[in-house]
């Protein structure tokens, strides 16, 4: 089948721009994000050209954005408090942890599991990210912790 | 949410300074023959569209030059300064490199003698075709007009039929005989 085809730039920027503003001002606050805006979406131009097809852009530049936001915290502060970010109201996990965890994972359940737990995205976002919708976004993650807990039992 | 202008504006120009664009492109909204698509690239000049649609346009420049498109005026300001002096008599001739690369060969070949038709001066089908060594070739010298990446600064609007007819034009007659008659070709 057919991959879909890769949007000239400008329509997907103007497709995602307003999202990863809101994503970056929720995450980093209104001051930095006006900085990691630019510096996400130059990220995004430069691997552009280097793009197979073009599905999941949304979740793509959402990644991007997120990685901006951790690069510049880590620019930030000092490196001994890097490997925990700051505990969250409920105990989320940092991206740092949850990223090489969920390396085996299939895409898309990876995807939905860092979205969700990684850069506290909603469900109906992540449904949206991945063109999907909410129902399948909360699968794909329950179904990325699933098996992570299981690989973990099996260690 | 919307993007302040200002941001929007900021990573445009920070995006046509970084040399990864494959194509910087503006549309000229108000000139004389309506609204105008020009797009650069590294090399030059590379479209010219009348009433341009922006998807099928943007497509289209993806797929003749990569798909990194994107709006960027101040990319484009030569080329929107020479096209404002043409369209008031200031400018007679173009200073601008052109990017033909996705125009085929026989194409390029007609598009260079044509370049040699002087402001105020026409030319017809049959003589482009002669001139490149394909004197039957004069319907195929049309389509080649037809298809110009780069209207009125490649002047197809200078080639007329062999008894004087405008016979047609991409951009449509009107446009055609608009031109002619800003550089004097027709009363």
């Amino acid at each position: 089948m057919a991959r879909t085809r890769i949007p000239p730039f400008e329509l997907f920027y103007e497709c995602h721009k307003a999202e990863v503003l809101a994503f970056l001002r929720r995450r980093a606050g209104r001051d930095r994000a006006d900085d990691l805006f630019q510096e996400t979406f130059l990220h995004a131009l430069r691997a552009y050209g280097r793009l197979e097809h073009g599905e999941h852009l949304r979740a793509w530049v959402l990644m991007i954005a997120g990685n901006a936001v951790i690069d510049a915290a880590r620019r930030e502060r000092p490196t001994a408090e890097l490997a925990v970010e700051p505990a969250g109201e409920d105990e989320r996990p940092a991206v740092e942890e949850l990223a090489p965890l969920t390396d085996g994972l299939p895409p898309k359940e990876r995807a939905a599991v860092v979205l969700r737990y990684g850069y506290d995205l909603d469900y109906d976002e992540i449904g949206a990210a991945l063109g999907s919708n909410e129902q399948a976004a909360r699968q794909a993650a329950s179904a990325g912790v699933r098996r992570l807990r299981k690989e973990k039992e099996q260690r | 949410m919307t993007v302040p202008t200002v941001l929007d504006e900021r990573f445009r120009a920070a995006a046509a300074a970084s040399g990864e664009l494959d194509v910087a492109f503006d549309v000229l909204d108000d000139t004389p023959v309506g609204p105008l698509l020009v797009g650069v690239s590294e090399r030059g000049l590379c479209r010219v569209s009348f009433d341009p649609e922006p998807e099928t346009e943007l497509e289209r420049l993806a797929r003749d030059f990569g798909s990194r498109v994107l709006r960027t005026p101040p990319a484009v300001d030569r080329v929107r300064r020479e096209l404002d002096e043409y369209f008031v008599g200031r400018r007679h001739a173009f200073d601008l490199e052109l990017d033909l690369r996705a125009t085929p060969e026989f194409h390029r070949r007609v598009l260079a003698e044509l370049n040699r038709v002087e402001y105020g001066h026409t030319t017809t089908y049959g003589t482009l075709a002669a001139q490149v060594g394909a004197p039957r070739a004069a319907r195929a010298v049309g389509t080649v007009m037809n298809r110009n990446p780069l209207p009125i600064v490649l002047p197809c609007h200078r080639v007329v039929g062999a008894n004087g007819s405008l016979t047609g034009y991409g951009g449509g007659l009107d446009r055609k005989e608009w031109l002619l008659r800003l550089e004097g070709a027709l009363l």
